[in-house]
């Protein structure tokens, strides 16, 4: 992956792109180095390794009613591929029809490229094996804190090295390295006929940013563990507590809303709520590329636009969308540098880093002055609707009487509105947790229908 | 006897285009085997997709992508190593090999047995005239700009309108150690449509309906299939206008016929996979031979129907597809097999080892999985509910393995009230306990349908098309998780 050479394909796909009739073109290379690893027990369950590039282009061809675009993407870098794949490209965009909002930024590009240490170039001597033992490391951890952890999904590690390139016709190119390391233990456990699984995991940049192993494997051991014996609750109204592996989605459900293509298109109940309250004014949210070390962290956006802090909510106002330069052009407002690239999409926006900022108290006073609630600690299914911000989903937790925690509750349902329920946001824990590009501290709901029995 | 074009078709393309011929197959197969393993096998992928995006009275975006690779997969007891790579040339597929033999500690003086194969299979349940990637680009356009104009006509409240056609174009080689070679031409098209419709003091909803399936895209041109799915958007959107917030408790449900057949996909299918058998993950494992679901329940997997989105040729392994009994009449009877947890269990592959591409490893997966119709009337089983709900589609779903809790999230339903159809409902989630709740069928209607065409199944970050079918049921006394008393 030496610099010279991304360069030099990003640079011919853009001048291939412009000879065939592009008026203007930007292309993005992604290379990157991978290997995975599962151990389950003593054994090792797989590796694999991987290398991949891939090269995407688009193309605008601007006439009197505005551009015609197209995007595409190839593995086949060879100078002949990416040549057809530039020419297609613009036949592509000639198909389609004239865009007025269609084009690359018209603010200024990123004039500089910060460091924001999204890789430690000593990890790539890291070997294989020793991630491994790590895997093993918290397999054992996990699988030995306590009897009734007899099995296991296993423990895996994930490590990637990337490389991002990115032109465009406008002049700009930049190119940045970043890299991402993961452990994640997964235990299951038994006790009479019911099985349990849980699992806990970290993520950062750098190996020396994560967990020990056995911390890894002890923390799952422990939230494996709560969940045996789980019973189900009568149907009721009730608090809910998310705790920071469960509160990020409300973000996410969040961001989908201010995402500046669901506002443009009227799918989001936030479109046009700009400076008014929507959520409990303990509530802030802030988006940062720029975040040393994050996960979510680029020196420059997707389009070469300079990534910036963007305060989302603010006290419960809502205080900016997430946009690009199109999603921006269509509501008359300036980019935010969230261009999201992949190098197989044209442009598009989404959070960089994003978090709700802590409050004061812990999770333990949190639950400590619920009478009778909810701590969901597990959601599944995808019952949000970003139009209306209805809200549903399957949960898992703990039930909280008297202000303690009585037990493991399964198989229930939680529902609300989105809207509603950050309004009714009554408590905000200091432990936030940064483990992905989306973090958020523990998070009180006043109340929220629960289906059960 | 040439029955499958395709998968020849395959292996010329490979041997072509990158010189992957018996030979280069064979030394590389041997390189991977220079260490003791089980099995080796090698996994060709070529595939181009495009797709075309129509919103805001333009199609304002085309895409078209090309990805290629080759994997090398080796195993040794339980383990596998696995190597892949974007660059397909004989040199790399040898280091790739290097790669994957590495989870084996013993060296080895066996060769594999020499692959020969014309790549023919038994049956071509996809034969297409036109690789869907290769229609003209302005076919698709007008089609896009069709619908758009037809659904905006069909109410003046539908305020917008998005719709987008996917194609895709599968070639696919296969060479295993034991000396097999399969490959698969595999099309693949998908035509969506959205619509947001405003109603009263602003409210919007979103109706969707999608289709698709393995087959010619000239099928969606035919003006009656296009409609009847731009109808079927519209109507959800016009109806969710009116629909008021579900009620939260335990009720009985009756579901409608086909998609919402994704009921078994998540609280049976996933729990009889092979793997989380295997590693005794599963709510359902060690329970062969036992009752799972109330007498008349009968659930298959079936990769063979001809022209479904879930169906193959051949699996990713390179094992012919096949129909599984997974529940018969109330028993549960068999798994869902790849090779390696085949083996592992002493079981029979049966064609359900898939991948997303050369870049995941293969792991047992559903095809298409329904529930065969019974013997009752749908509009007397709607008649039998005192009180309950009426769900007719869906939106997505979820399961905890080894809990056996199932989620999915209903995107049309309906109050039954005395036996009688009553308001649409919204927000509405069944949850439920894959191993108890097809013990709550009480009645099957007659009526099995399949889905449209639009089953995407993700497991273990690996996203594979697949099918889901269900005649109407009754289930007995489920969690609805709603907003109201």
């Amino acid at each position: 992956m030496s610099v010279g050479t991304s360069s030099a394909t990003v640079e011919r796909a853009i001048e291939r792109a412009r000879r065939a009739g592009a008026t203007a073109v930007d292309a993005v290379l992604i290379e990157s180095d991978s290997v995975e690893a599962r151990v389950r027990a003593a054994e090792i369950d797989f590796v694999t390794q991987a290398r991949e590039r891939v090269l995407g282009i688009r193309a605008l061809v601007a006439g009197e009613h505005g551009a015609r675009s197209a995007s595409t993407s190839t593995s086949d870098l060879s100078p002949e591929a990416v040549d057809k794949m530039a020419e297609e490209t613009v036949a592509l965009a000639r198909a389609t029809a004239a865009d007025p909002s269609a084009g690359l930024p018209d603010e200024a590009f990123a004039s500089e490229i910060p460091d924001l240490a999204l890789f430690d170039p000593a990890d790539r001597d890291v070997d294989v094996e020793m991630r491994i033992q790590d895997a093993r490391a918290a397999e054992a951890a996990a699988r030995g804190a306590d009897p009734r952890i007899d099995n296991s999904e296993g423990s895996q590690i994930g490590s990637s090295f990337s490389h991002v390139a990115y032109g465009n016709s406008a002049g700009f190119f930049g190119e940045y390295g970043t890299a991402a390391h993961s452990l994640l233990s997964e235990p299951v456990a038994k006790s009479g006929a019911g099985l349990q699984r849980d699992y806990w995991y970290t993520v950062a940049r750098r190996l020396s940013d994560l967990e020990s192993p056995e911390s890894v494997g002890r923390q799952a051991a422990e939230r494996v563990l709560r969940r045996l014996g789980a019973k189900r609750i009568a149907t009721c109204e009730a608090p809910v507590i998310f705790d920071p592996v469960t509160a990020p989605s409300l973000l996410g459900h969040l961001i989908s809303c201010v995402n500046g293509y669901s506002v443009y298109r009227q799918t989001s109940y936030l479109a046009g709520k700009i400076g008014e309250s929507i959520a409990a004014s303990s509530m802030t949210v802030i988006d940062d590329g720029t975040r040393p070390g994050g996960l979510g962290s680029k020196p420059f956006d997707g389009e070469g636009l300079q990534t910036r802090r963007t305060v989302v909510v603010d006290r419960g106002r809502l205080s900016s969308y997430l946009l690009d330069s199109y999603s921006a052009r269509k509501l008359g407002m300036q980019s935010t540098g969230n261009a999201t690239r992949g190098a197989g999409s044209p442009p598009s926006a989404g959070s960089t880093n994003l978090w709700l900022e802590p409050g004061r108290q812990s999770l333990d006073e949190i639950i400590a002055s619920t009478q009778r609630g909810l701590l969901v600690t597990e959601l599944i299914g995808m019952g949000f609707n970003p139009v209306t911000g209805d809200y549903s989903r399957g949960a898992a937790g703990l039930w909280i009487e008297g202000g303690e925690v009585v037990g493991p509750v399964e198989e229930l349902t939680i529902a609300g509105n989105l809207a509603e329920m950050l309004m009714e946001i009554d408590a905000i824990g200091s432990d936030i947790l940064w483990r992905g590009s989306i973090a958020s501290p523990s998070v009180r709901i006043s109340k929220m229908m629960i289906a059960g029995e | 006897m040439a029955s499958n074009e395709g998968g020849e078709v395959a292996v010329s393309f490979f041997r072509d285009r990158f010189g992957m011929d018996d030979r280069s197959l064979t030394r590389a197969l041997d390189a991977a085997l220079e260490r003791e393993v089980d099995y080796a096998d090698l996994y060709f992928e070529y595939t181009v997709q495009d797709s075309v995006a129509l919103e805001e009275g333009i199609v304002k975006s085309g895409s078209r992508h090309l990805e290629q690779g080759v994997g090398v997969r080796t195993q040794v007891a339980e383990r596998q190593g696995y190597a892949h790579s974007d660059e397909v040339t004989v040199e790399n597929l040898e280091l790739a090999a290097a790669t994957a033999r590495a989870i084996s500690e013993s060296p080895s003086q066996a060769n594999a047995v020499a692959v020969r194969g014309t790549g023919a299979n038994a049956k071509n349940l996809y034969p297409v005239q036109t690789a869907p990637t290769e229609v003209p680009v302005s076919e698709k356009v007008e089609l896009l700009e069709a619908i758009e104009v037809y659904a905006r006509g069909r109410d003046s409240r539908v305020k917008q309108v998005m719709a987008s056609v996917v194609t895709q174009h599968q070639n696919i080689l296969i060479a295993g150690s034991d000396g097999s070679l399969s490959a698969d031409v595999r099309p693949l098209v998908r035509l969506n449509v959205q619509v947001v419709a405003e109603g009263a003091e602003g409210r919007r909803e979103i109706g969707y309906q999608g289709m698709g399936g393995r087959y010619d895209f000239s099928r969606l041109l035919e003006t009656a299939t296009w409609r009847e799915l731009v109808d079927e958007s519209v109507r959800v959107a016009l109806l969710s206008l009116d629909a008021k917030a579900c009620p939260a408790g335990t009720m009985d449900v009756v579901l409608g016929p086909g998609w919402p057949g994704i009921l078994l996909h998540e609280a049976i299918g996933h729990g009889l996979e092979g793997d989380f058998n295997r590693k005794k993950t599963s709510a359902f494992t060690d329970r062969i031979g036992e009752r799972v679901a109330s007498e008349g329940v009968t659930v298959v997997d079936d990769g063979t129907l001809a022209e479904r989105r879930g169906s193959l040729n051949v699996d990713d392994e390179g094992t012919p597809t096949q129909r599984t009994v997974l529940i018969e009449d109330g028993i549960l009877c068999g798994y869902l097999q790849d090779r390696l947890n085949a083996r592992l269990m002493g079981m029979k592959p049966t064609g359900n080892g898939r991948r997303e591409s050369y870049a995941h490893i293969p792991m047992p997966r559903m095809t298409n999985t329904f529930m065969l119709a019974g013997n009752d009337d749908p509009a007397e089983i709607l008649r039998s509910v005192q009180s309950g709900i009426y769900a007719v589609s869906f939106g997505g779903g979820q399961v905890d393995i080894t809990s056996g809790k199932f989620v999915f999230s209903v995107s049309e339903a309906y109050e039954i009230e005395n036996g009688k159809i009553g308001a649409p409902l919204k927000g509405a989630t069944l949850i439920g306990n894959g191993p108890d709740v097809l013990t709550r069928v009480s009645r099957i209607g007659a009526d099995l349908e399949l889905d449209w065409g639009v089953g995407t199944c993700g497991k273990e970050g690996q996203s594979v098309p697949v099918g889901v079918g269900l005649p109407t049921i009754r289930l007995d006394g489920i969690t609805v998780g709603g907003t109201a008393r």
